[in-house]
């Protein structure tokens, strides 16, 4: 189970990194190094997005990358055995990210099989929320994957204890209003609505949107189990391939 | 049956970080509904400042010409702005003031609705911004002209095809960053609940009217109501009026270059369109086996569309409403034929609506009585009709004038 496996990795590292890149982009082979450059760069687990050609709740660098992957013809299948490749070549968990038409098409309780088949640990779905994915986080549960749940600093504290009831592995905090990619303010706020997270779930926090330098991975220290870097890491690889995302998460720490 | 849902369809497939957002939405909405002061207000609005009510007009010309029924057009193309756009877009405005925001932003394809919003945000001293296709911004420039003048910003997007369903998304990231102070106008009666029952509540003056006014001239309802449909605003609008009564709905869906050839957006019509997710709700999308949207097409911007209305899904699967498509050259053949016999100028969009009723009236007897919903005017696509038409006059003047800009 993914929660086991994180509390694992959790007692010998005090904060987790997991990084995020989109399937098919640049390409397939590049994709495979990129992972190797995450893996050596200390990465302890990576969310795959397969890319929809509707990205809704990404920003301009990433929903471009999902663009570029599709007009370079990746399909459904393709991504998944690229991270099927991904997780059987490393020993760190590995997620799939998309929207929710993606898993609908397949079909929900084949996909989740083919996630399950593939080694693949668990699928975030940003656009599905717990009131409309009863059906494909079952079909997720039953195969022992983990469907993640996401909270924003607007989520009532009611709401996350409701959210919550349905999280499993861990619990992706988004860490501000707004789309990927964008400007964070990691402040008093941030702090207090991680606070609210903690009071709602048990499981493993994880803190995306906006994350950028060592700073913000110190400021999460003690607050979140995980440190989500997605839209930066894209910038790096953009500009100096697979070598300058290495150097990038090697200073974060 | 579970709230916003239509049959199958519907929903609400958003963000967590929007879910308070459409929580506030629909709370404000569901109040307003029940609360008699504000339709009351809504109807006073629509009466001084855009013309309502809009007359039924009895085309008699071509009633006389195509054989058939006794054809009447519903004027919404005289709505302050120039379509049916103004009575969603009023509606919201002054739900949007009712709820304390003071920024609204919308997206737009053919134009009609930016102007409507900017229009509205003019009106209601709201800041504005209208997310349009890049390739919409090209083709429609005599609207963004209009929306700047009016103080909106006009964002041309460039990601996807830059086209109605990327601006849509665009329209959705400003919304996730703003929502304290900002509504998102969406334009037609598509996209997570409330939105489509909302839009077709502010539509449903048109259909309202129009039974009225067909009581009144005919003393029965009319056989065949046609209109056309991109999400699907003006077609609900109408047929909402006339959905208790024996009246067979005819939707109108952009058959672009020919269903055979791929570039249309027709989701119903074609058999193309299948059930999926995006855009925050569920309905026929047109999109291929992995579940990815494809490029939709046609002559008329506002029908250029992946995505039907929700409601319109369930009332096609219930047999309620029937669905066909016009190619590109059977609208301007249309639009020709309306202009030169009725002196009317239907939009592109609403001459979808007229070349399907052309096609079928010379089968209709004698005493039969359509309406067909002339959603917009068609002043707005005059740079597209003008081309379509090969009108060398028009050219001359064009190049005439961009020689003087270059002088």
């Amino acid at each position: 189970m993914l929660e086991t496996l994180l509390r694992q990795r959790l007692e010998e590292k005090d904060l987790l990194v997991m990084a995020h890149l989109v399937a098919g982009y640049p390409s397939f082979p590049e994709g495979l190094r990129l992972i190797e450059a995450m893996v050596a760069a200390g990465v302890d687990m990576v969310e795959i997005q397969i890319p929809f050609s509707e990205p809704l709740a990404d920003g301009p660098v990433i929903a471009r990358a999902n663009q570029k992957a599709l007009e370079r013809g990746a399909t459904v299948g393709q991504c998944l055995d690229f991270a099927a490749e991904a997780a059987q070549a490393f020993d760190i968990p590995f997620l799939v990210m998309t929207y929710y038409n993606i898993p609908y098409r397949y079909g929900l309780e084949a996909f989740a099989e083919a996630l399950r088949a593939r080694g693949l640990k668990g699928a975030i779905l940003p656009d599905l929320p717990v009131e409309e994915g009863s059906a494909c986080f079952g079909a997720l549960r039953r195969r022992g994957l983990s469907p993640i749940v996401l909270f924003s600093p607007l989520t009532s504290p009611e709401r996350m204890r409701t959210l919550a009831g349905a999280a499993d592995g861990f619990v992706y905090c988004v860490a501000r209003k707004g789309v990927t990619g964008a400007v964070t303010c990691f402040d008093n706020g941030l702090a207090a609505y991680l606070t609210r997270c903690r009071e709602a779930t048990r499981l493993p926090l994880a803190v995306g949107f906006g994350l950028k330098d060592r700073e913000d991975i110190g400021f999460l220290r003690g607050r979140a189990e995980i440190a989500v870097v997605g839209s930066e890491l894209m910038r790096c690889m953009e500009r100096g391939g697979p070598e300058d995302a290495r150097r990038f998460l090697e200073e974060l720490r | 049956m579970r709230a916003g849902y239509y049959g199958d369809y519907g929903g609400r497939f958003v963000p967590e970080i929007l879910h308070a957002t459409f929580e506030e939405l629909t709370g404000a909405f569901e109040a307003a509904r029940v609360d008699p002061g504000f339709w009351a207000e809504y109807r006073a609005v629509m009466g001084e400042y855009s013309g309502r009510p809009t007359p039924l007009t009895y085309a008699g010309n071509l009633t006389r010409h195509l054989g058939g029924a006794r054809i009447y057009v519903k004027r919404e193309d005289l709505n302050h702005t120039g379509a049916h756009k103004a009575n969603n877009v009023m509606g919201q405005g002054l739900l949007a003031r009712r709820m304390g925001k003071s920024r609204v932003i919308a997206e737009t394809g053919a134009g009609q609705h930016g102007v409507a919003t900017a229009t509205m945000a003019a009106r209601f001293g709201f800041r504005c911004t209208i997310y349009m296709g890049e390739k919409d911004v090209q083709r429609q420039r005599p609207n963004v002209f209009w929306m700047e003048q009016l103080g909106a910003e006009v964002v041309p997007v460039q990601s996807g095809g830059r086209i109605l369903k990327d601006a849509i998304n665009e329209a959705f990231r400003d919304w996730v960053s703003h929502m304290e102070d900002t509504h998102y106008v969406l334009g037609t009666a598509c996209g997570p609940h409330p939105f489509p029952a909302m839009v077709v509540w502010f539509q449903s003056i048109i259909g309202e009217e129009a039974r009225l006014q067909i009581l009144e001239r005919e003393g029965r309802p009319p056989d065949r109501v046609y209109a056309c449909v991109g999400g699907g605003s003006n077609a609900l609008g109408i047929f909402s009026g006339f959905l208790d009564d024996p009246v067979e709905l005819v939707g109108a869906e952009a058959g672009g270059r020919g269903l055979e050839t791929g570039l249309h957006a027709a989701r119903l019509a074609s058999a193309r369109g299948v059930p999926g997710v995006a855009q925050g709700y569920k309905t026929y999308f047109l999109q291929d086996p992995d579940g990815q949207m494809l490029e939709t097409h046609s002559v008329a911007a506002g029908l250029d569309y992946i995505g039907v209305s929700p409601i319109l899904a369930d009332l096609y699967e219930r047999g309620r409403v029937r669905f066909d498509a016009v190619t590109d050259d059977e609208v301007v053949e249309a639009l020709s034929l309306t202009v030169r016999t009725e002196g009317l100028i239907p939009a592109l969009e609403s001459a979808h609506a007229f070349a399907l009723a052309f096609r079928e009236i010379p089968r209709f007897p004698e005493d039969a009585v359509v309406i067909i919903n002339q959603s917009g005017r068609g002043d707005k696509d005059i740079f597209t009709v003008a081309d379509a038409l090969g009108d060398l006059k028009w050219r001359d003047f064009i190049r005439r004038k961009a020689e003087g800009y270059r002088a």
